[in-house]
Protein backbone atom coordinates (compact mmCIF):
# COMPACT_ATOMS: atom_id res chain seq x y z
CA UNK A 1 0.00 0.00 0.00
CA UNK A 2 1.24 3.40 -0.69
CA UNK A 3 0.21 6.88 0.44
CA UNK A 4 0.44 9.53 -2.77
CA UNK A 5 0.22 13.10 -1.48
CA UNK A 6 0.47 15.26 -4.64
CA UNK A 7 0.79 19.12 -4.75
CA UNK A 8 -0.43 20.79 -7.20
CA UNK A 9 -1.81 23.91 -9.20
CA UNK A 10 -5.63 24.76 -7.60
CA UNK A 11 -6.81 25.49 -11.12
CA UNK A 12 -5.78 22.05 -12.36
CA UNK A 13 -7.98 20.51 -9.84
CA UNK A 14 -11.10 19.70 -11.57
CA UNK A 15 -8.58 17.96 -14.03
CA UNK A 16 -6.99 16.19 -12.25
CA UNK A 17 -9.83 14.60 -10.78
CA UNK A 18 -11.69 13.70 -13.63
CA UNK A 19 -8.36 11.57 -14.60
CA UNK A 20 -8.66 10.05 -11.41
CA UNK A 21 -12.40 9.16 -12.04
CA UNK A 22 -11.34 7.76 -15.57
CA UNK A 23 -8.81 5.70 -13.92
CA UNK A 24 -11.69 4.63 -11.18
CA UNK A 25 -9.67 6.25 -8.35
CA UNK A 26 -12.44 7.78 -5.92
CA UNK A 27 -11.11 8.13 -2.93
CA UNK A 28 -9.22 11.43 -2.23
CA UNK A 29 -8.90 14.35 0.15
CA UNK A 30 -8.70 17.55 -1.04
CA UNK A 31 -7.03 20.53 1.01
CA UNK A 32 -6.82 24.21 0.34
CA UNK A 33 -2.94 24.78 1.43
CA UNK A 34 -0.11 27.66 1.65
CA UNK A 35 3.23 26.65 0.10
CA UNK A 36 6.36 27.86 -1.87
CA UNK A 37 8.68 26.40 -4.17
CA UNK A 38 10.80 27.37 -6.83
CA UNK A 39 8.09 29.31 -8.76
CA UNK A 40 7.60 33.52 -8.69
CA UNK A 41 4.57 34.18 -7.64
CA UNK A 42 2.17 37.27 -8.79
CA UNK A 43 2.64 39.47 -5.86
CA UNK A 44 -0.10 41.16 -4.34
CA UNK A 45 -0.21 44.55 -4.24
CA UNK A 46 -2.46 46.60 -1.07
CA UNK A 47 -2.65 50.25 -0.89
CA UNK A 48 0.71 50.39 -3.48
CA UNK A 49 2.32 47.78 -0.34
CA UNK A 50 3.79 45.11 -2.34
CA UNK A 51 3.26 41.39 -0.89
CA UNK A 52 7.17 39.99 -1.51
CA UNK A 53 7.48 36.47 -0.69
CA UNK A 54 4.55 35.97 0.45
CA UNK A 55 3.42 32.24 -0.22
CA UNK A 56 1.57 30.83 -3.02
CA UNK A 57 -2.10 29.35 -3.08
CA UNK A 58 -1.85 25.92 -3.67
CA UNK A 59 -3.78 22.20 -3.49
CA UNK A 60 -2.87 19.61 -1.85
CA UNK A 61 -4.10 15.94 -2.77
CA UNK A 62 -4.03 12.69 -0.71
CA UNK A 63 -4.41 9.33 -1.81
CA UNK A 64 -3.76 5.84 -0.49
CA UNK A 65 -4.14 3.04 -3.10
CA UNK A 66 -3.21 -0.70 -3.57
CA UNK A 67 0.33 -0.91 -5.42
CA UNK A 68 -1.62 -1.82 -8.64
CA UNK A 69 -3.26 1.51 -8.33
CA UNK A 70 0.32 3.71 -7.57
CA UNK A 71 1.18 4.17 -11.46
CA UNK A 72 -2.53 5.04 -12.60
CA UNK A 73 -2.19 7.48 -9.77
CA UNK A 74 0.54 9.17 -11.13
CA UNK A 75 -0.18 9.19 -14.08
CA UNK A 76 -3.82 10.75 -14.08
CA UNK A 77 -2.29 13.49 -11.43
CA UNK A 78 0.45 14.44 -14.27
CA UNK A 79 -2.05 14.63 -17.23
CA UNK A 80 -4.41 16.59 -15.45
CA UNK A 81 -2.35 18.72 -13.61
CA UNK A 82 0.75 19.75 -16.02
CA UNK A 83 0.93 22.88 -17.52
CA UNK A 84 4.63 22.90 -18.26
CA UNK A 85 5.12 26.05 -16.05
CA UNK A 86 7.02 26.20 -13.07
CA UNK A 87 4.51 25.71 -10.09
CA UNK A 88 2.76 22.72 -11.33
CA UNK A 89 3.56 21.06 -8.03
CA UNK A 90 4.96 17.75 -7.33
CA UNK A 91 3.82 14.22 -6.02
CA UNK A 92 5.34 11.99 -3.33
CA UNK A 93 4.76 8.50 -2.72
CA UNK A 94 5.22 7.13 1.06
CA UNK A 95 4.78 3.39 2.30
CA UNK A 96 1.57 3.28 4.11
CA UNK A 97 2.10 0.92 7.19
CA UNK A 98 -1.57 0.54 8.00
CA UNK A 99 -5.35 1.09 6.63
CA UNK A 100 -8.33 0.54 8.95
CA UNK A 101 -12.21 1.27 7.71
CA UNK A 102 -13.44 2.42 10.98
CA UNK A 103 -17.34 1.08 10.03
CA UNK A 104 -16.47 -1.95 9.38
CA UNK A 105 -13.37 -2.88 10.58
CA UNK A 106 -11.65 -4.08 8.06
CA UNK A 107 -7.52 -3.65 7.43
CA UNK A 108 -5.42 -3.32 5.01
CA UNK A 109 -5.99 -3.64 1.18
CA UNK A 110 -9.75 -4.63 1.79
CA UNK A 111 -9.81 -1.07 3.32
CA UNK A 112 -8.29 0.81 0.68
CA UNK A 113 -10.73 0.51 -2.36
CA UNK B 1 -32.39 81.74 -3.39
CA UNK B 2 -31.16 84.44 -0.37
CA UNK B 3 -32.40 82.37 2.15
CA UNK B 4 -30.86 78.93 0.39
CA UNK B 5 -27.95 80.79 0.98
CA UNK B 6 -28.54 82.40 4.46
CA UNK B 7 -29.11 78.78 5.42
CA UNK B 8 -25.86 77.73 3.66
CA UNK B 9 -23.88 80.36 5.78
CA UNK B 10 -24.96 79.09 8.98
CA UNK B 11 -24.78 75.45 8.66
CA UNK B 12 -24.67 74.50 12.29
CA UNK B 13 -26.69 77.74 13.63
CA UNK B 14 -27.30 76.77 17.11
CA UNK B 15 -29.05 79.43 18.54
CA UNK B 16 -32.61 80.10 17.48
CA UNK B 17 -31.44 83.90 17.56
CA UNK B 18 -29.28 83.04 14.50
CA UNK B 19 -31.24 81.25 12.41
CA UNK B 20 -34.76 83.08 13.38
CA UNK B 21 -34.71 85.35 10.04
CA UNK B 22 -33.03 82.53 8.38
CA UNK B 23 -35.70 80.27 8.70
CA UNK B 24 -38.76 82.59 8.45
CA UNK B 25 -37.85 83.14 4.78
CA UNK B 26 -36.98 79.76 4.33
CA UNK B 27 -40.44 78.79 5.46
CA UNK B 28 -41.79 80.36 3.07
CA UNK B 29 -39.61 78.13 0.40
CA UNK B 30 -39.53 75.13 2.02
CA UNK B 31 -42.17 75.07 4.59
CA UNK B 32 -45.14 74.21 2.59
CA UNK B 33 -45.99 70.77 4.06
CA UNK B 34 -48.35 70.64 6.31
CA UNK B 35 -47.21 69.63 9.77
CA UNK B 36 -49.59 66.66 11.08
CA UNK B 37 -47.97 65.75 13.63
CA UNK B 38 -49.16 67.33 17.13
CA UNK B 39 -45.64 68.90 18.09
CA UNK B 40 -46.16 70.50 21.43
CA UNK B 41 -44.34 73.80 20.50
CA UNK B 42 -46.58 73.94 17.21
CA UNK B 43 -49.98 74.38 16.18
CA UNK B 44 -51.16 71.98 13.83
CA UNK B 45 -51.46 72.24 10.63
CA UNK B 46 -49.59 76.09 10.23
CA UNK B 47 -49.57 76.12 6.72
CA UNK B 48 -46.50 78.30 6.50
CA UNK B 49 -43.61 78.38 9.46
CA UNK B 50 -43.97 82.21 10.30
CA UNK B 51 -42.33 82.71 13.43
CA UNK B 52 -44.27 81.97 16.88
CA UNK B 53 -45.46 84.91 18.64
CA UNK B 54 -43.05 84.53 21.05
CA UNK B 55 -40.15 85.16 17.77
CA UNK B 56 -38.93 82.19 17.61
CA UNK B 57 -39.53 79.96 14.69
CA UNK B 58 -41.41 77.16 14.29
CA UNK B 59 -40.49 73.51 14.37
CA UNK B 60 -40.59 72.32 10.56
CA UNK B 61 -42.10 68.82 9.93
CA UNK B 62 -39.95 68.08 6.48
CA UNK B 63 -36.65 69.70 8.14
CA UNK B 64 -37.42 67.34 11.29
CA UNK B 65 -38.13 64.40 9.49
CA UNK B 66 -34.99 64.74 7.32
CA UNK B 67 -32.61 65.28 10.00
CA UNK B 68 -33.85 61.99 12.26
CA UNK B 69 -33.51 60.13 8.95
CA UNK B 70 -29.76 61.81 8.64
CA UNK B 71 -29.34 60.86 11.65
CA UNK B 72 -30.16 56.96 11.58
CA UNK B 73 -27.97 57.57 8.17
CA UNK B 74 -24.89 58.81 10.24
CA UNK B 75 -25.36 56.01 12.73
CA UNK B 76 -24.85 53.16 10.25
CA UNK B 77 -21.68 54.98 9.60
CA UNK B 78 -20.20 53.52 12.46
CA UNK B 79 -20.82 50.01 12.02
CA UNK B 80 -20.24 50.64 8.09
CA UNK B 81 -16.44 52.05 9.48
CA UNK B 82 -15.84 49.11 11.99
CA UNK B 83 -16.23 46.65 8.75
CA UNK B 84 -13.88 48.62 6.67
CA UNK B 85 -11.77 47.98 9.74
CA UNK B 86 -12.51 45.16 10.40
CA UNK B 87 -11.59 43.94 7.03
CA UNK B 88 -8.49 45.74 6.49
CA UNK B 89 -6.96 44.01 9.51
CA UNK B 90 -5.69 40.11 10.11
CA UNK B 91 -8.56 37.90 10.92
CA UNK B 92 -7.03 37.33 14.64
CA UNK B 93 -7.89 40.82 14.82
CA UNK B 94 -11.18 41.83 13.75
CA UNK B 95 -12.94 41.33 16.84
CA UNK B 96 -11.25 44.12 18.55
CA UNK B 97 -11.61 46.16 15.66
CA UNK B 98 -15.24 45.81 15.49
CA UNK B 99 -15.76 46.06 19.23
CA UNK B 100 -13.73 49.18 19.56
CA UNK B 101 -16.22 51.12 16.93
CA UNK B 102 -19.17 49.49 18.86
CA UNK B 103 -17.62 50.71 22.33
CA UNK B 104 -17.21 54.40 20.77
CA UNK B 105 -21.57 54.24 19.76
CA UNK B 106 -21.95 52.96 23.41
CA UNK B 107 -19.72 55.56 25.37
CA UNK B 108 -19.99 58.59 23.55
CA UNK B 109 -23.06 58.68 23.06
CA UNK B 110 -23.67 58.61 27.16
CA UNK B 111 -20.88 61.39 27.16
CA UNK B 112 -22.94 63.10 24.62
CA UNK B 113 -26.07 63.22 26.55
CA UNK B 114 -24.15 63.92 30.07
CA UNK B 115 -21.56 66.55 29.39
CA UNK B 116 -20.24 66.42 25.62
CA UNK B 117 -23.47 68.04 23.85
CA UNK B 118 -22.84 70.82 26.77
CA UNK B 119 -19.09 71.57 26.16
CA UNK B 120 -19.47 71.67 22.55
CA UNK B 121 -23.07 73.55 21.85
CA UNK B 122 -24.01 75.32 25.05
CA UNK B 123 -22.87 78.79 25.80
CA UNK B 124 -19.67 80.34 24.83
CA UNK B 125 -16.57 80.65 26.81
CA UNK B 126 -13.85 82.93 25.21
CA UNK B 127 -14.56 81.23 22.14
CA UNK B 128 -12.96 78.46 23.62
CA UNK B 129 -15.56 75.92 24.75
CA UNK B 130 -19.15 75.75 25.87
CA UNK B 131 -19.96 75.49 29.44
CA UNK B 132 -21.51 73.27 31.04
CA UNK B 133 -25.22 74.66 31.54
CA UNK B 134 -26.89 71.83 29.22
CA UNK B 135 -25.36 68.72 31.53
CA UNK B 136 -27.56 65.81 31.19
CA UNK B 137 -29.48 67.87 28.17
CA UNK B 138 -30.87 70.14 31.19
CA UNK B 139 -34.21 71.98 29.92
CA UNK B 140 -33.89 71.47 26.37
CA UNK B 141 -36.56 69.39 25.43
CA UNK B 142 -39.16 72.44 24.46
CA UNK B 143 -36.59 74.65 22.94
CA UNK B 144 -36.11 74.83 19.30
CA UNK B 145 -32.58 74.95 17.49
CA UNK B 146 -33.98 76.82 13.98
CA UNK B 147 -36.77 74.65 12.50
CA UNK B 148 -35.99 71.48 14.24
CA UNK B 149 -36.73 70.17 18.09
CA UNK B 150 -33.53 70.65 20.15
CA UNK B 151 -33.36 66.97 20.27
CA UNK B 152 -33.42 66.41 16.72
CA UNK B 153 -29.94 68.28 16.74
CA UNK B 154 -28.42 66.63 20.02
CA UNK B 155 -28.79 63.02 18.52
CA UNK B 156 -27.94 64.13 15.27
CA UNK B 157 -25.03 65.77 16.46
CA UNK B 158 -24.08 62.80 18.76
CA UNK B 159 -23.56 60.50 15.77
CA UNK B 160 -20.77 62.79 14.60
CA UNK B 161 -19.56 62.77 18.32
CA UNK B 162 -19.06 58.82 18.13
CA UNK B 163 -17.68 58.43 14.58
CA UNK B 164 -14.30 60.85 15.14
CA UNK B 165 -13.14 58.60 17.64
CA UNK B 166 -13.94 55.76 15.51
CA UNK B 167 -12.28 56.84 12.75
CA UNK B 168 -8.83 56.89 14.77
CA UNK B 169 -8.67 53.58 15.80
CA UNK B 170 -7.66 52.50 12.31
CA UNK B 171 -3.77 54.12 13.20
CA UNK B 172 -3.53 51.57 16.39
CA UNK B 173 -5.99 48.97 15.07
CA UNK B 174 -4.29 45.28 16.22
CA UNK B 175 -2.22 46.64 19.22
CA UNK B 176 -4.18 48.78 21.62
CA UNK B 177 -5.29 47.03 24.90
CA UNK B 178 -9.00 47.42 25.55
CA UNK B 179 -9.38 49.64 28.45
CA UNK B 180 -7.03 52.21 27.97
CA UNK B 181 -8.68 52.48 24.21
CA UNK B 182 -11.68 53.05 26.44
CA UNK B 183 -9.94 55.53 28.74
CA UNK B 184 -8.01 57.28 26.10
CA UNK B 185 -11.57 57.97 23.58
CA UNK B 186 -13.54 59.26 26.58
CA UNK B 187 -11.06 61.72 27.24
CA UNK B 188 -10.10 62.52 23.66
CA UNK B 189 -13.99 63.03 22.80
CA UNK B 190 -14.14 65.42 25.76
CA UNK B 191 -10.94 67.12 25.92
CA UNK B 192 -10.53 67.49 21.75
CA UNK B 193 -13.32 66.80 20.19
CA UNK B 194 -15.95 68.90 21.91
CA UNK B 195 -13.87 72.15 22.13
CA UNK B 196 -13.14 71.73 18.52
CA UNK B 197 -16.51 70.88 17.91
CA UNK B 198 -17.53 74.42 19.39
CA UNK B 199 -14.66 76.29 17.87
CA UNK B 200 -16.37 75.51 14.74
CA UNK B 201 -19.67 74.86 15.07
CA UNK B 202 -20.70 76.36 18.37
CA UNK B 203 -21.96 79.47 19.01
CA UNK B 204 -19.39 82.06 19.32
CA UNK B 205 -16.91 79.63 18.64
CA UNK B 206 -13.69 81.79 17.65
CA UNK B 207 -13.03 79.53 14.29
CA UNK B 208 -16.30 79.71 13.04
CA UNK B 209 -19.33 81.85 11.94
CA UNK B 210 -21.99 80.95 14.51
CA UNK B 211 -22.64 83.91 16.49
CA UNK B 212 -22.88 83.79 20.27
CA UNK B 213 -25.95 85.28 22.61
CA UNK B 214 -23.83 88.89 22.92
CA UNK B 215 -23.29 88.68 18.68
CA UNK B 216 -19.89 87.60 19.08
CA UNK B 217 -18.50 85.17 16.42
CA UNK B 218 -15.21 83.78 15.30
CA UNK B 219 -13.25 84.05 11.98
CA UNK B 220 -16.14 82.70 9.48
CA UNK B 221 -14.10 79.46 8.91
CA UNK B 222 -16.35 76.97 6.75
CA UNK B 223 -16.84 73.90 7.72
CA UNK B 224 -20.35 72.48 6.17
CA UNK B 225 -20.28 68.73 7.66
CA UNK B 226 -16.68 68.22 9.40
CA UNK B 227 -14.11 68.55 7.42
CA UNK B 228 -11.55 70.17 10.29
CA UNK B 229 -13.60 69.03 13.09
CA UNK B 230 -14.11 65.45 12.08
CA UNK B 231 -11.67 64.47 9.69
CA UNK B 232 -8.57 66.88 10.32
CA UNK B 233 -9.11 66.29 13.89
CA UNK B 234 -9.06 62.51 14.05
CA UNK B 235 -6.46 62.35 11.38
CA UNK B 236 -4.12 64.19 13.65
CA UNK B 237 -4.79 62.13 16.56
CA UNK B 238 -4.35 59.31 14.61
CA UNK B 239 -1.10 59.90 13.74
CA UNK B 240 -0.15 60.86 16.65
CA UNK B 241 -1.48 57.63 17.82
CA UNK B 242 0.76 55.71 15.59
CA UNK B 243 3.96 57.56 16.79
CA UNK B 244 3.03 57.01 20.36
CA UNK B 245 2.52 53.28 20.33
CA UNK B 246 4.67 52.78 17.69
CA UNK B 247 4.95 49.86 15.04
CA UNK B 248 3.12 46.56 14.66
CA UNK B 249 5.37 43.87 15.22
CA UNK B 250 6.72 42.65 12.04
CA UNK B 251 5.82 46.40 10.27
CA UNK B 252 5.94 46.44 6.98
CA UNK B 253 7.23 43.26 5.14
CA UNK B 254 5.48 40.58 7.66
CA UNK B 255 2.30 42.09 8.41
CA UNK B 256 -0.41 39.82 6.67
CA UNK B 257 -2.84 41.46 4.05
CA UNK B 258 -5.94 42.57 4.47
CA UNK B 259 -7.82 39.16 5.55
CA UNK B 260 -11.80 39.98 4.15
CA UNK B 261 -11.43 42.98 1.47
CA UNK B 262 -15.15 41.69 0.95
CA UNK B 263 -15.88 42.78 4.44
CA UNK B 264 -13.74 46.31 3.50
CA UNK B 265 -15.92 46.98 0.26
CA UNK B 266 -18.77 46.57 2.48
CA UNK B 267 -17.94 48.33 4.92
CA UNK B 268 -17.25 51.62 2.88
CA UNK B 269 -20.20 51.43 0.41
CA UNK B 270 -22.61 51.42 3.90
CA UNK B 271 -19.88 54.59 4.74
CA UNK B 272 -20.50 55.98 1.83
CA UNK B 273 -24.66 55.17 1.77
CA UNK B 274 -24.68 57.25 5.82
CA UNK B 275 -22.24 59.97 4.27
CA UNK B 276 -25.27 60.83 3.08
CA UNK B 277 -27.12 61.73 5.86
CA UNK B 278 -23.93 63.13 7.36
CA UNK B 279 -23.11 66.06 4.38
CA UNK B 280 -27.16 66.81 3.50
CA UNK B 281 -28.08 66.13 6.70
CA UNK B 282 -25.68 68.99 7.77
CA UNK B 283 -27.77 71.70 6.34
CA UNK B 284 -30.54 71.13 8.69
CA UNK B 285 -33.24 71.04 6.66
CA UNK B 286 -35.22 69.94 3.88
CA UNK B 287 -33.96 72.39 1.39
CA UNK B 288 -32.19 72.96 -1.85
CA UNK B 289 -28.77 73.02 0.43
CA UNK B 290 -28.99 69.38 1.73
CA UNK B 291 -30.00 68.61 -2.50
CA UNK B 292 -26.72 70.22 -3.77
CA UNK B 293 -24.95 68.63 -0.37
CA UNK B 294 -26.28 65.23 -1.62
CA UNK B 295 -25.32 65.52 -5.44
CA UNK B 296 -21.73 66.92 -4.37
CA UNK B 297 -20.82 64.21 -2.11
CA UNK B 298 -21.75 61.68 -4.44
CA UNK B 299 -19.90 62.95 -7.77
CA UNK B 300 -16.69 64.01 -5.92
CA UNK B 301 -16.57 60.30 -3.80
CA UNK B 302 -16.98 58.78 -7.64
CA UNK B 303 -14.35 60.90 -8.44
CA UNK B 304 -12.44 60.85 -5.77
CA UNK B 305 -12.42 56.49 -6.56
CA UNK B 306 -11.57 56.53 -10.34
CA UNK B 307 -9.04 58.52 -9.91
CA UNK B 308 -7.01 56.29 -7.09
CA UNK B 309 -8.04 52.98 -9.33
CA UNK B 310 -6.22 55.35 -12.24
CA UNK B 311 -3.08 55.87 -10.29
CA UNK B 312 -3.17 52.28 -8.85
CA UNK B 313 -2.91 51.49 -12.71
CA UNK B 314 -0.08 53.77 -13.29
CA UNK B 315 2.05 52.94 -10.94
CA UNK B 316 0.70 48.38 -10.62
CA UNK B 317 -0.86 47.83 -14.12
CA UNK B 318 -3.80 47.16 -12.74
CA UNK B 319 -7.18 48.97 -10.54
CA UNK B 320 -7.45 47.28 -7.36
CA UNK B 321 -10.50 47.31 -5.18
CA UNK B 322 -8.62 48.44 -2.15
CA UNK B 323 -7.52 51.01 -4.16
CA UNK B 324 -10.86 52.06 -5.01
CA UNK B 325 -12.94 51.96 -1.76
CA UNK B 326 -9.92 53.52 -0.05
CA UNK B 327 -10.07 56.64 -2.76
CA UNK B 328 -13.96 57.13 -2.29
CA UNK B 329 -12.98 57.64 1.68
CA UNK B 330 -11.31 60.05 0.48
CA UNK B 331 -13.17 61.57 -1.77
CA UNK B 332 -16.24 61.24 1.18
CA UNK B 333 -13.67 62.58 3.48
CA UNK B 334 -12.41 65.85 1.48
CA UNK B 335 -16.18 67.18 0.01
CA UNK B 336 -17.49 66.90 4.04
CA UNK B 337 -16.42 70.35 4.89
CA UNK B 338 -17.38 71.87 1.50
CA UNK B 339 -20.82 69.70 0.12
CA UNK B 340 -22.95 72.59 0.89
CA UNK B 341 -20.79 75.44 -0.52
CA UNK B 342 -19.70 74.30 -4.03
CA UNK B 343 -21.25 73.30 -7.05
CA UNK B 344 -21.23 69.70 -8.61
CA UNK B 345 -18.13 70.84 -11.00
CA UNK B 346 -16.55 72.12 -7.87
CA UNK B 347 -17.05 68.51 -5.86
CA UNK B 348 -15.91 66.68 -8.73
CA UNK B 349 -12.63 68.83 -8.52
CA UNK B 350 -12.29 68.03 -5.04
CA UNK B 351 -12.68 64.27 -5.66
CA UNK B 352 -10.15 64.77 -8.40
CA UNK B 353 -7.87 66.29 -5.64
CA UNK B 354 -8.61 64.18 -2.88
CA UNK B 355 -7.91 60.85 -4.68
CA UNK B 356 -4.52 62.04 -5.66
CA UNK B 357 -3.56 64.14 -2.55
CA UNK B 358 -4.28 60.86 -0.25
CA UNK B 359 -3.01 58.62 -2.69
CA UNK B 360 0.35 60.04 -2.03
CA UNK B 361 -0.30 60.53 1.56
CA UNK B 362 -0.55 56.46 1.46
CA UNK B 363 1.84 54.75 -0.51
CA UNK B 364 4.05 57.56 -0.20
CA UNK B 365 4.44 59.68 2.87
CA UNK B 366 3.95 56.75 4.81
CA UNK B 367 6.57 54.72 3.01
CA UNK B 368 8.97 57.17 3.19
CA UNK B 369 8.62 58.40 7.04
CA UNK B 370 8.09 54.45 7.95
CA UNK B 371 5.13 55.23 10.67
CA UNK B 372 2.71 52.73 11.13
CA UNK B 373 -0.90 54.40 10.35
CA UNK B 374 -1.96 50.61 10.05
CA UNK B 375 -5.68 51.52 7.91
CA UNK B 376 -4.19 54.97 6.76
CA UNK B 377 -6.58 56.89 9.19
CA UNK B 378 -4.40 60.21 8.81
CA UNK B 379 -3.14 59.01 5.23
CA UNK B 380 -7.10 59.23 4.11
CA UNK B 381 -8.70 61.28 7.01
CA UNK B 382 -5.84 63.79 7.94
CA UNK B 383 -4.76 64.59 4.54
CA UNK B 384 -8.69 64.78 2.94
CA UNK B 385 -9.90 66.39 5.51
CA UNK B 386 -7.02 69.16 5.18
CA UNK B 387 -7.58 69.37 1.58
CA UNK B 388 -11.09 69.40 1.73
CA UNK B 389 -10.95 72.30 4.41
CA UNK B 390 -9.07 74.53 2.42
CA UNK B 391 -10.47 73.65 -1.09
CA UNK B 392 -13.33 74.96 0.00
CA UNK B 393 -11.24 78.64 0.08
CA UNK B 394 -10.65 78.25 -3.16
CA UNK B 395 -13.70 76.57 -4.48
CA UNK B 396 -16.79 77.70 -2.40
CA UNK B 397 -19.45 79.72 -5.04
CA UNK B 398 -22.00 81.81 -4.44
CA UNK B 399 -24.63 79.98 -6.90
CA UNK B 400 -24.41 77.26 -3.43
CA UNK B 401 -24.04 80.02 -0.92
CA UNK B 402 -26.33 82.62 -2.33
CA UNK B 403 -25.86 86.02 -3.40
CA UNK B 404 -24.29 87.32 0.01
CA UNK B 405 -22.85 84.31 0.65
CA UNK B 406 -19.16 83.67 1.40
CA UNK B 407 -16.89 82.27 -1.88
CA UNK B 408 -13.62 81.08 -2.43
CA UNK B 409 -10.32 82.66 -4.39
CA UNK B 410 -11.58 80.62 -7.88
CA UNK B 411 -14.79 82.97 -7.34
CA UNK B 412 -12.96 86.41 -6.30
CA UNK B 413 -12.05 85.83 -2.71
CA UNK B 414 -8.68 85.54 -1.86
CA UNK B 415 -9.47 85.87 2.02
CA UNK B 416 -11.50 82.88 2.44
CA UNK B 417 -8.68 80.71 2.04
CA UNK B 418 -6.53 82.59 4.28
CA UNK B 419 -9.24 81.91 6.93
CA UNK B 420 -9.62 78.19 6.06
CA UNK B 421 -5.89 77.54 6.38
CA UNK B 422 -6.32 79.20 9.88
CA UNK B 423 -8.50 76.86 10.62
CA UNK B 424 -7.31 74.22 9.54
CA UNK B 425 -3.81 74.60 11.38
CA UNK B 426 -5.57 75.50 14.56
CA UNK B 427 -7.40 72.21 14.56
CA UNK B 428 -4.38 70.63 13.39
CA UNK B 429 -1.96 71.74 16.48
CA UNK B 430 -4.57 71.91 18.80
CA UNK B 431 -5.59 67.74 17.89
CA UNK B 432 -1.92 66.61 17.19
CA UNK B 433 -0.48 68.19 20.64
CA UNK B 434 -3.48 67.11 22.82
CA UNK B 435 -3.94 63.91 21.60
CA UNK B 436 0.04 63.12 21.84
CA UNK B 437 -0.18 64.40 25.69
CA UNK B 438 -3.55 62.33 26.43
CA UNK B 439 -2.17 59.17 24.92
CA UNK B 440 1.30 59.76 26.51
CA UNK B 441 -0.68 60.12 30.06
CA UNK B 442 -2.87 57.16 29.26
CA UNK B 443 0.15 55.08 28.23
CA UNK B 444 1.88 56.18 31.83
CA UNK B 445 -1.05 55.03 33.99
CA UNK B 446 -2.44 52.28 31.75
CA UNK B 447 -0.03 51.03 29.28
CA UNK B 448 -1.85 51.71 25.91
CA UNK B 449 0.06 48.59 23.96
CA UNK B 450 -0.82 45.09 24.21
CA UNK B 451 2.03 42.19 25.27
CA UNK B 452 3.88 41.19 22.75
CA UNK B 453 2.61 37.76 23.31
CA UNK B 454 -0.86 39.02 22.97
CA UNK B 455 0.04 40.41 19.88
CA UNK B 456 1.08 37.82 17.90
CA UNK B 457 -1.90 35.59 19.06
CA UNK B 458 -4.13 38.45 18.48
CA UNK B 459 -6.42 41.33 20.00
CA UNK B 460 -9.86 39.17 19.79
CA UNK B 461 -8.64 35.88 22.25
CA UNK B 462 -6.38 38.00 24.27
CA UNK B 463 -8.47 41.27 24.92
CA UNK B 464 -11.75 39.36 24.48
CA UNK B 465 -11.50 35.64 24.60
CA UNK B 466 -13.19 35.24 21.18
CA UNK B 467 -12.38 34.50 18.24
CA UNK B 468 -14.41 35.87 15.06
CA UNK B 469 -13.67 32.39 12.53
CA UNK B 470 -14.17 28.88 13.73
CA UNK B 471 -12.00 26.46 12.20
CA UNK B 472 -14.09 23.65 13.56
CA UNK B 473 -17.99 23.69 12.51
Amino acid sequence: MKYIVAIIQPDRLGEVLDKLTAKEIHLVTVTNVLGRGRQKGIAEVYRSHKEVGSLLRKVKLEIAVNEAYVQPTIEAITDGGRTGQVGDGKIFVLDLLRCLRIRTGEEGCDAIG
Amino acid sequence: MESVGLRAFWPKAVLPLAVAAVVAKGGVLYGQAPQLAPIPAVTAAAPDAAPRPDGKPRIDSGDTAWVLTSTALVMLMTPGLAFFYGGLVRKKNILSVLMQCLTMLCIISLQWVLFGYSLAFSGNVRGLVGNLNWLGLRGLASEPVGTLPHYAFVVFQMMFAVITPALIIGAFAERMRFIPFCVFSLLWSTLVYDPIAHWVWGPGGFVGSVPDASGAKGWGALDFAGGTVVHANAGMAALAAALVLGKRQGFPMRISPPHNLPLAVLGATLLWFGWFGFNAGSALSANATAAGAFLATHVATAAAGLTWSFLDWLKHGTATTLGMITGTVAGLVAVTPAAGFVDPAGAVAIGLGAGAACWVGVTCIKVKFGYDDSLDAFGVHGIGGVFGALAVGVLATRSATGPQGPRGLLYGDPVQLWVQFKAVAVTVVYSFCMSYVLLRIVDKVLALRVQEHHERVGLDLTQHKEAAYTVID
